[in-house]
């Protein structure tokens, strides 16, 4: 049976052929807004699919009996009387100027919402992250340290970790920390303190992906050459473990940066819902509940940008931990 | 990389479930009496819990858990161990169907690319790219804000969340079969490109599908659950452990065991597909 390849085969499948790193970066940022144009587009057309008038849906949904012309009066404001192309094209032109169109429910522009809900998200995601970073490593040098019954302890950790649905953690944690001790607030308050609970509830699966792999890198790494010779040249265990082998470990653990960013997003919709804290994920899920699209589609948006950023980011990280990608 | 592809990544990394292949380890043998708990209990939940899911006993109503509830009572008696097996049956098969959805547009897509020449490989990876910037579930959400919330939407919106991550590992595999040297040997041989498909390339691309179905559906269940806790996939009079949860959140600062123990369930069956793919994953390898 062949051996499965390593995920990322695109050395191996295509003769492009070696650039110079900042023509590299040049392309790599065209290709993330040819991305962005693409993900502009497909939710324009998907968002056309929805069954029913979106006029309607502008003045209240189908309960609001609107009138004949005042479905006409809005189908001439937002343009809907326009051919499809001359709608896609004038929507183009609104985002490529940070206009993300008005929300159907609250009566606001979806810039400005998601502006004030964006910092509550980023802080809760950058802390899990954080955090996650944080018990993932810990939880990696120790078990890699420790004999075979220490690395059982750790990938059974990890494996249940990673398995963890946000909604149960956050349910048992609010159980054991709010009810039961009293120690911690269920409702996330503005204040520190009401942040303990979502971060970990966030952070714990994440680090349960982060360590699985980081173990792996750092088990391999121990047994590369590099670290014998490392060792043979008389260099301490302590050195051996944080020059050299941690520099392996966390290479891919910087690759999953926009992966961990996005699931941090999406874990966000249920965590700031359990906690009733303000953010970008519980705006989202009220959206998508009374089909507020341009809300959602605006937040969605938001989202692949800081997304395709994120990967545009990590790219030029994982060059710098690692010499060898710079010759590829 | 995707959730699913650490996983299979992680998987096939020398160090996971270390130890001699023939032996049947511990872990495997929990492994494998905890699969088939939970398969009996999805097809023949009476063999596992004889009584019956909807009966009420309002006068042991918010019992705590004891000899006779293991797992309590809710707000009618209903007993909650009754309720978890028999909500196994409903979530297994969300999270099958949504695997299989996945696990189908990966194969056609990541089939397609790997086969049809570079235009097709360059189309679909930018069909992936533009998917994977849709992290998580909001794919999932996009998907239900088109089509109404429901058990139906929910599963198929799951199985479009998971399909690039399927997608792009099936493309590599496929890659790295026909750049092999016993593909280059049919060619030699005058086998034509359909030949090549059937009876090399697809062969050796499905054995993994094998291993990568089992990590996958641990993660559809997780993510169908949670759609059903959010109130944008089955509802809570279902029995099914994501709606179940999100009954017994009103109830939680009394009876914690309402949404314990479904949820304990949830993790339960993500853990054993899991360390089931891998032991599967391993054996596959040393065969």
């Amino acid at each position: 049976m062949p051996r499965r390849p390593a995920p990322d085969d695109s050395r191996i499948t295509r003769g492009v052929p070696a650039r110079s790193g900042g023509a590299r970066l040049v392309m790599r940022v065209l290709g993330a807004v040819g991305v962005l144009w693409l993900v502009a587009t497909l939710t324009f057309f998907a968002v056309r699919l929805i069954p029913g008038d979106p006029a309607q849906a502008i003045l209240g949904g189908p309960g609001s009996q609107a009138s004949a012309e005042a479905l006409a009066a809005v189908r001439a404001e937002y343009g809907l009387d326009q051919p499809l192309l001359v709608q896609y094209l004038a929507q183009l032109g609104r985002l490529a100027t940070g206009d993300l169109g008005r929300s159907y429910a609250l009566n606001m522009d979806v810039g400005p919402l998601v502006m004030s809900q964006i910092g509550g998200t980023l802080l809760l995601a950058v802390l899990a992250l954080a955090l996650a970073w944080l018990l993932a490593l810990s939880l990696a040098t120790w078990s890699t340290r420790g004999g075979g019954v220490a690395r059982r302890i750790g990938s059974g950790l990890e494996i249940v970790a990673a398995a963890l649905p946000h909604f149960w953690l956050a349910t048992s944690l609010i159980v054991v920390f709010s009810i039961w001790w009293g120690v911690l607030p269920p409702i996330s308050t503005s204040g520190a303190i009401g942040l303990v609970l979502p971060v970990v509830t966030l952070a714990v699966p994440l680090a349960g992906f982060l360590g699985q792999l980081m173990r792996e890198s750092l088990l391999t790494a121990l047994e590369s050459p590099f670290v014998l010779s490392a060792r043979a040249r008389g260099e301490s265990e302590r050195g051996v473990r944080w020059v050299h082998a941690l520099r392996h470990a966390a290479l891919p653990a910087v690759n999953l940066s926009g992966w961990a960013f996005g699931s941090l997003i999406s874990g966000a919709v249920v965590v700031e819902t359990i906690f009733a804290r303000p953010g970008l994920g519980r705006t989202l899920l009220n959206a998508v509940t009374v089909r507020d699209v341009p809300v959602v589609v605006g937040v969605v948006l938001i989202v692949a940008l800081a997304y395709i950023l994120m990967t545009v980011l990590t790219d030029v990280a994982a060059r710098i931990i690692d010499p060898r990608l710079r010759l590829a | 990389m995707s959730e699913l592809e650490i996983r299979a990544h992680v998987a096939s990394s020398p160090g996971a479930l270390g130890g001699a292949a023939r032996r049947v380890s511990a872990t495997e043998l929990i492994t494998a009496l905890l699969s088939l708990f939970l398969l009996t209990a999805a097809i023949a939940p009476q063999l596992v819990a004889p009584g019956d899911p909807l009966a009420i006993d309002p006068l042991s109503a918010f019992a705590a858990p004891s000899v006779a509830h293991g797992f309590g009572t809710d707000e009618s008696g209903r007993d909650i161990y009754t309720r978890v097996v028999h909500g196994t049956g409903n979530s297994l098969l969300i999270g099958a169907a949504a695997t299989a959805i996945g696990l189908g547009l990966g194969l056609l897509l990541g089939v397609l690319a790997g086969t049809l020449g570079r235009a097709v490989d360059f189309t679909v990876n930018r069909l992936l790219e533009v998917l994977f910037a849709f992290p998580g579930l909001l794919l999932a959400l996009v998907f239900i804000l088109i089509f109404g919330p429901g058990v139906a939407t929910a599963t198929i919106a799951v199985g479009l969340s998971t399909a690039p991550g399927y997608a792009r590992i099936i493309r590599a595999q496929v890659l790295s079969v026909r750049s092999s040297a016993f593909v280059e040997a049919a060619t030699v041989q005058g086998l034509g490109r359909a030949g090549i498909l059937t009876r090399h390339i697809l062969p050796n691309t499905l054995t993994p599908l094998l291993v990568l179905g089992t990590l996958g559906i641990g993660q559809a269940i997780v993510w169908a659950a949670t759609l059903s806790y959010l109130g944008l996939g089955a509802t809570p009079p279902a029995a099914e452990w994501g709606a179940m949860l999100s009954a017994g959140r009103t109830y939680i600062t009394s009876a914690w065991w309402m949404s314990f123990f479904p949820g304990l369930f949830i993790v339960l069956t993500a853990v054993t597909a899991t360390v089931l793919g891998r032991s599967i994953e391993r054996r596959l390898r040393h065969a």
